[in-house]
């Protein structure tokens, strides 16, 4: 496991190297390069790249991976890269068309990206459609936290909620195992959270922040309301939440 | 230019992709979930036209939603099938090189088996002489897990067959590399691994479990449909559709690995 890990920590060193030649072409393409390029590739051709780079980010979507420029010019655009944008626009076209999703730049300069799910969150789903996957209900914990408490929390308090729950992150649950891990590694590399160190503290202190798949993703206006249904009130008694829930839902990302 | 997906498309194509398979039963309460939730017009019986505009729309993407029968029970499942890869490759992005090995010894022990099995046993061998890397025990057991938590596989008692997701994907490759170990049913002309076959060493036939509950219903003195010879099986019973939604309600909702436990299942 360890070898791997170095092994793979070499490749993103030297993807590095190769990721700025990869940069410095892509922004480049004159006008009559491009033109030249989409007279040398035939329509066939440009499909099946689209094709392959749709393919691309799903799997890397599946594990909820962010995607960068780099590694879809690298891995699949390869010699169609003065193409790039011709194609991309292509592929967003198709994830909203046909899969109801929407690839979002997560950042501008390192050119990183997530897919977001376009459709409304249905909490009626047929419930064997989806696999009970216990992580979700922790996650929706820990927003749900950091959003009552206006946008960030000490993690002590994340702990100490969960507990409540009879979660205790410093024992291996049964159904999600190290909850500690999960939470401040998986959910933090899939962009649901952020998980950053107070400055000047002693001992080290760290915070939750909503991240930013959590934030295009998740509806907080549905999760006020939720909330506000456990505790048999209404939404609007949240003065602060709700004022925040309604102008997100209101400006869409 | 092919109908475009509603939002009733779309929402039955994202429970595909985090689910790989579901079952006839369960398509058609998704079918109707999906239409209800977006206000779509829903009838009931144009579940198969409701995938056909899936399909169209899929189709540039080399990807399509396949039906295929469950050997278990013969029950109709769809399969989100990835047309451009249809070999093990289609694995590659979840499996270390030495899990995709074991996966095709798997497949070649279940293959060329009579009765479309596998023994933990024999998996546990054959994971101990791995050219890539070996596995030991304990990891073994671990990774034959994941492939039925993954739906590549089934097990029960300690024997392992394909799943039917496994035989939906990847029926081309079998096919094609095990072209002289198929058996193909006397009655439904698809690849039949689980089975019962004819006794007769000069006939043998085989046909689906499933395939011979239908086949000899209400028949007391079976013969081979081939030979005419006595069928010396215990017949099997039919198994009505609404009894095997249990089992695949199961398959559905089973703990998914770390890989895919992150798919859009959180958005439930
Ligand atoms: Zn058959
Ligand atoms: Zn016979």
């Amino acid at each position: 496991m360890s070898q791997n890990k170095r092994v793979a920590s070499q490749n993103r060193r030297s993807q590095l190297v190769l990721d700025e030649d990869d940069e410095g072409s892509l922004t480049q393409p004159s006008v009559s390069q491009v033109q030249r390029a989409r007279e040398n590739f035939t329509p066939v051709q440009v499909d099946r790249k689209v094709a392959e780079v749709v393919q691309f980010i799903l799997i890397k979507d599946q594990k909820k991976i962010p995607i960068r420029r780099p590694d879809i010019v690298k891995h699949v655009i390869k010699e169609y890269r003065t193409l790039y944008q011709d194609i991309m626009k292509r592929v967003d076209r198709t994830f909203e068309q046909v899969f109801g999703l929407k690839l979002v730049e997560i950042d501008s300069k390192n050119h990183i990206y997530i897919l977001t799910n376009k459709l409304e969150q249905s909490r009626e789903e047929p419930i064997s459609m989806c696999p009970a996957n216990p992580k979700t209900g922790l996650l929706f914990v820990i927003l749900g936290v950091i959003f009552m408490k206006g946008g960030s929390v000490k993690e002590t308090l994340v702990w100490n909620t969960l507990k409540k729950l009879r979660v205790d992150v410093g024992e291996k649950h049964e159904e999600f195992g190290d909850g500690k891990k999960i939470i401040t590694d998986e959910f933090v590399r899939q962009k649901y959270l952020e998980y950053v160190r107070i400055p000047h503290t002693e001992p080290l202190e760290y915070e939750f922040r909503w991240g930013q798949r959590a934030e295009s993703e998740v509806s907080k206006l549905k999760m006020l309301q939720f909330i506000a249904e456990l505790h048999d009130q209404e939404p609007q008694s949240w003065t602060q939440q709700y004022r925040e829930a309604t102008s997100a839902e209101n400006n869409p990302r | 230019m092919s109908r475009p997906m509603g939002d009733s498309h779309k929402r039955f194509l994202q429970t595909m992709m985090s689910n790989g398979i579901i079952s006839s039963v369960q398509a058609k309460a998704l079918h109707r979930h999906c239409c209800e939730t977006h206000g779509a017009h829903f009838s009931p019986d144009r579940l198969e036209e409701f995938i056909d505009v899936i399909n169209t729309n899929l189709q540039p993407m080399f990807m399509h939603i396949r039906k295929g029968t469950s050997e278990e029970d013969g029950a109709q499942h769809y399969a989100l099938v990835n047309m451009a890869e249809t070999d093990i490759t289609r694995m590659s992005s979840d499996y270390a090189d030495n899990e995709l090995e074991l996966f095709r010894k798997t497949m070649d022990l279940i293959l060329d088996s009579e009765n479309g099995t596998a023994s933990s046993t024999d998996l546990l061998n054959c994971a101990d002489r791995l050219q890539t890397k070996k596995m030991k025990k304990k990891e073994t057991e671990h990774v034959l897990n994941k492939f039925v938590q993954d739906k590549w596989l089934n097990e029960k008692q300690g024997e392992y067959t394909l799943s039917t997701r496994c035989i939906i994907e990847m029926e081309q490759y079998i096919r094609t590399v095990y072209q002289d170990l198929i058996r193909l049913c006397h009655v439904c002309q698809n690849i039949v691994l689980q089975g019962q076959i004819c006794e007769n060493p000069e006939c043998g036939i085989k046909m689906h479990y499933h395939c011979v509950a239908r086949y000899f219903k209400g028949r007391t003195d079976p013969h081979c449909p081939s030979c005419s010879d006595f069928w010396a099986h215990e017949i099997p019973e039919i198994q009505p559709e609404s009894q095997n939604q249990s089992s695949s309600a199961r398959d559905v909702a089973a703990p998914t690995p770390s890989t895919s436990a992150t798919r859009r299942s959180r958005r439930s």
